[in-house]
């Protein structure tokens, strides 16, 4: 009796397991935690949803022997949305055409210098200490907005799901140090500390700004895009000329 | 609401057709988003659909980061060997950029603040 009932939930499970719905599913509640411990922690950057999430899915994924392949029949409908989600960044953008029209001239300095410094600097730090050509090419676009970066990292020859989570690690690590380097430095404009936040740290620098400052905020989400656009232009000739 | 929703996927169709056919280095839906501010300057005005969807797009955005991230677990052998390199690279290069976009933004800021104000 006890063994059938069993074999009934094994049975069960074999079904469920291979099926999209169940991982869709697992996606939504594994975020679903994340985002109730981010508030629980005070919103603090370095409890971080998606952090969280993944390290529940891959547990879970580990612990059940299936693989990310399965998984990602499920997850794909959610990895899908990035892409509508890219296009909607023209939605703040438009927004702030006003301010973006008055600035444009820090902004376009700004966005350029640091555009160049994200991808240069950690190109060349992780080549000098002996990362493999792949790995230094997923790393290249890490600033930009995760759907940018993984579309960058494709067309340069990087590994897409691999620059996706370089890209989170630099945007939990930026949200966390954006304050006592800006401080250090002595960037008291708040439109200059939001857009540093955004062009660093792409949406998680755009979160952190938005809870210090509106204005912050809205600068960091215009970085987020303009640096999106200026480093799918950039870090391809960059990678053509220093690759070989 | 419908609407909202094709005009999202048509932006981001005619990228991905751009950036296939013409061969540019931008990715798809990034042509799609400059198409899509180009249109909405040429209206000159957000409907409230577009504005709705787009609204919970980027409000749920870090969600849609997971399914990617997740692929951690495929490049566990590329962490282990390569920690040291790509964590250091990281921090260094993390630092810098906040550092040096900040003072870009700031220093051309108060110059163009002093040209207006002489």
């Amino acid at each position: 009796m006890t063994l059938g009932g069993h074999s009934a939930l094994a049975g069960l499970w074999v079904y469920l397991h291979a099926q999209p719905l169940f991982w869709l599913s697992a996606t939504l509640a594994a975020y679903g935690c994340g985002a109730a411990l981010h508030e629980r922690a005070g919103r603090s950057p370095a409890v971080n949803a998606v952090a969280v999430a993944v390290g529940l899915l891959v547990a879970l994924l580990l612990g059940t022997g299936t693989s990310y392949a399965t998984y990602f029949e499920g997850a794909q409908f959610v990895h899908f949305l990035l892409g509508p989600a890219t296009v909607a960044l023209a939605v703040p953008m438009f927004r702030h055409r006003h301010v973006v029209a008055r600035a444009w001239l820090p902004l376009l300095a700004a966005v350029l210098a640091g555009c160049v410094t994200a991808a240069a600097s950690a190109m060349a730090v992780a080549w000098a200490l002996g990362a493999d050509w792949q790995s230094v090419l997923s790393l290249a676009p890490k600033s930009v907005t995760t759907p940018i970066a993984m579309g960058i990292s494709e067309r340069i020859g990087g590994v897409p799901s691999f620059t996706a989570v370089l890209v989170m690690v630099t945007g939990i690590l930026g949200a966390i140090i954006a304050r006592p380097v800006l401080d250090a430095l002595g960037v008291r404009d708040w439109r200059a500390r939001g857009f540093a936040a955004g062009l660093a740290a792409h949406g998680l620098g755009t979160a952190r700004a938005f809870q210090v400052d509106q204005l912050a905020g809205t600068f960091a989400g215009i970085a987020v895009g303009l640096n999106g656009i200026a480093t799918s232009v950039l870090v391809p000739l960059l990678v053509e000329v220093v690759g070989r | 609401m419908i609407g909202a929703i094709f005009t999202l996927l048509a932006c981001q169709l005619a990228g991905e057709i751009v950036s296939q056919v013409l061969h540019v280095p931008v990715p798809g839906p990034v042509l799609g988003m400059v198409l899509l501010v180009s249109l909405l300057v040429w209206r000159g005005r957000l409907g409230r659909d577009l504005e709705a969807a787009c609204g919970f797009l980027l409000q749920h955005l870090s969600l849609f980061f997971v399914p990617a991230a997740v692929g951690v677990m495929v490049h566990g052998g590329r962490i282990a060997r390569e920690w040291w390199p790509l964590g250091a690279a990281i921090v260094v290069s993390t630092a810098l950029t906040l550092g040096v976009t900040g003072v870009v933004f700031q220093t051309v800021a108060r110059w163009v603040a002093r040209d207006i104000q002489t």
